[in-house]
């Protein structure tokens, strides 16, 4: 083939839809949908513009945050959210770990599998919110439903994410403790474990950063924590009290972000 | 006496076996090397004399054991008779030296010693005298991962001598080595099996390291034995059986006959000498 040949060929990316007319239809009727979405989203103006003023008062709120009045209020509820994130993330993480194992393909037994891969789909297909909302029916309101709610959360994420990550550990460093005659269970901690080990406290960390967060949010649907609290505040129109709760959570957040990052790069 | 009577693998979802009717004996003490171009069954062999691999149909029986039809424990047992050495050295990387070399005994330390690192005594003292041996004395406490190649593939060793095994299966162990830590790897490899009297059966791609180093050399190709007998016997022809046609002239003793050592073993050795 010469030069003049050469440049006869034409080439094309690859596209995901091969048929033109099928990429060009789909496109349009894309357009056409987001059009009629738009127009169709009902918007009260009049009502928007009330809610603004509601707005302005709150933002005038944070200017003068009220961690005063009521003071012991805060503090229970701080501390109540508090005790459910360490409860919850140490029961999530006992409980999340052996369904992590047992999850991940390359180690565990089908039928252990299938069993372990079910409670990670069921408790990941749920918000927190939903779940919250079940338990607060089987066990009331207060916090122990919240801490329910955030360990089977938390069990998931764990056995999810540390699955996964045992799925793609290194096959060959398995294959070689099993050469040696090692049992299971020797299997797991000299082969999975070493090498899964700094993933699993990132996660839990990272889970309790979650946790804490959820756990102020758990509290609109009675499930405890300081959600609770600042639920009540905003019904009592008590914008200052409200601000300054949701300063503190920001504060709290902030800190224990600050706190498990540090942790996570020593361990890594 | 390990004996393969038969041997056959096929692959789930592949049209053609990857180890067809294989038969082979190997006599207690002897070092084989197997040969044979990628994909033509090397791996495959060796791992279904431990069952890392279960075989189609066939037979294998290291001395008295019916290796195919062994179960859970009874396959463990099977496999601490047995040391494995990698190309890719296997270590677990986040273990220190100690801990992998240790990990050969796995099989017969319990699991709640083994977690708290309490081996007994014993296997720790063989552990040091392994070590020692391969040159690795003063590396025990470093991670597997902040050695070098060489230094790895010694790890590999005394991990696999620690079980105390009759026999040793070593795939392809110097495939990622350079020449000369190359070489001394393999010495080290055969010359300890001498020194344990173990049958050792080794993969290996380098045809001119292979016949400088074992007595007996098997050929495979296309999942089937092309070749077996010493080395003396491998030239152009059965090199071109083997791999497919090529100029092998350098690869073998005929472009070189009245010298003891091959021509391309000297290249090879050149070329050690340079790093
Ligand atoms: N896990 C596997 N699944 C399917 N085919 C495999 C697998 N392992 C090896 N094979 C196939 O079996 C044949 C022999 O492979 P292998 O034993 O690894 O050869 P070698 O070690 O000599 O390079 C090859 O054709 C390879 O593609
Ligand atoms: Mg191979």
């Amino acid at each position: 083939m010469n030069a003049a040949e050469h440049s006869q060929l034409r080439w094309n990316t690859r596209h995901l839809i091969p048929n033109r007319n099928v990429r060009i239809a789909l496109k349009i009727a894309m357009i056409t949908y987001l059009y009629f979405g738009i127009v169709s989203v009902d918007v009260n103006w009049i009502r928007v513009y009330q809610g603004a003023g509601r707005a302005m008062q709150f933002v005038v709120a944070f200017l003068s945050p009220d961690f005063v009045s009521q003071y012991e209020l805060i503090i229970d509820g701080i501390l109540e959210s508090l005790a459910m994130t360490v409860v919850a993330t140490l029961a999530g993480v006992a409980v999340g770990l052996p369904i992590a194992f047992g999850a991940a393909r390359n180690i565990s037994p089908k039928p252990i599998y299938f069993v372990c891969r079910a409670f990670v789909v069921v408790s990941r297909t749920f918000t927190e919110i939903i779940i919250a909302i079940v338990f607060v029916v089987i066990v009331g309101f207060g916090p122990f439903a919240g801490v329910l709610t955030l360990t089977i959360a938390g069990a998931g994420f764990i056995a999810k994410l540390l699955g996964e990550d045992i799925e793609s550990i290194n096959p060959e460093q398995l294959e070689a403790i099993r050469a040696t005659g090692a049992s299971w269970w020797a299997t797991l901690v000299y082969a999975v474990w070493p090498q899964v080990k700094p993933r699993f406290l990132g996660l839990s960390l990272y889970r309790m950063d979650i946790n804490f967060r959820n756990s102020s949010v758990l509290g609109i649907v009675g499930a405890g924590g300081i959600g609770g609290t600042l639920d009540i505040a905003f019904a009592r129109y008590e914008y200052s009290v409200g601000a300054a709760i949701l300063l503190l959570i920001v504060a709290l957040v902030l800190t224990a972000e600050y706190i498990s990052g540090k942790i996570r790069q020593r361990v890594q | 006496m390990l004996s393969v009577k038969g041997l056959t693998k096929r692959y789930p979802n592949t049209e053609i076996s990857a180890i067809e009717d294989i038969t082979l004996d190997f006599p207690d003490g002897q070092v084989i090397a197997i040969i044979g171009p990628s994909g033509a069954g090397k791996s495959t062999l060796i791992r279904c004399i431990n069952r890392l691999v279960e075989p189609t149909s066939g037979e294998i029986w290291l001395n008295e054991t019916n290796v195919c039809n062994l179960k859970s424990e009874s396959l463990r047992k099977l496999r601490c008779r047995i040391g494995m050495i990698f190309q890719e050295y296997a270590l677990v990387d986040r273990l220190t030296v100690m801990e992998n070399v240790l990990s050969g005994k796995l099989g017969s330390v319990s699991l709640w010693k083994s977690v708290r690192r309490k081996f007994p005594q014993p296997v720790v003292k063989s552990a040091f005298e392994i070590l020692d041996r391969v040159g690795l004395l003063d590396q025990v406490d470093k991670r597997a991962d902040e050695l070098s190649g060489g230094q790895r593939q010694r790890v590999g060793i005394a991990r696999a001598l620690l079980q105390q095994p009759e026999l040793l299966l070593v795939d392809e162990p110097t495939a990622s080595l350079d020449p000369k830590t190359a070489r001394q790897i393999m010495r080290l490899i055969v010359g300890l099996s001498k020194e344990y009297n173990l049958t050792a059966i080794i993969n290996i791609h380098d045809v001119v390291l292979a016949r400088e180093f074992t007595q007996r050399i098997i050929g495979l190709r296309d999942g089937s034995v092309v070749y077996d007998a010493s080395p003396a016997g491998l030239g152009t022809e059965t090199l071109g059986a083997i791999y497919g046609e090529e100029d092998w002239s350098h690869s073998t003793y005929e472009s070189d006959n009245n010298d003891s050592d091959s021509a391309a073993a000297s290249i090879d050795e050149k070329l050690g000498a340079l790093k």
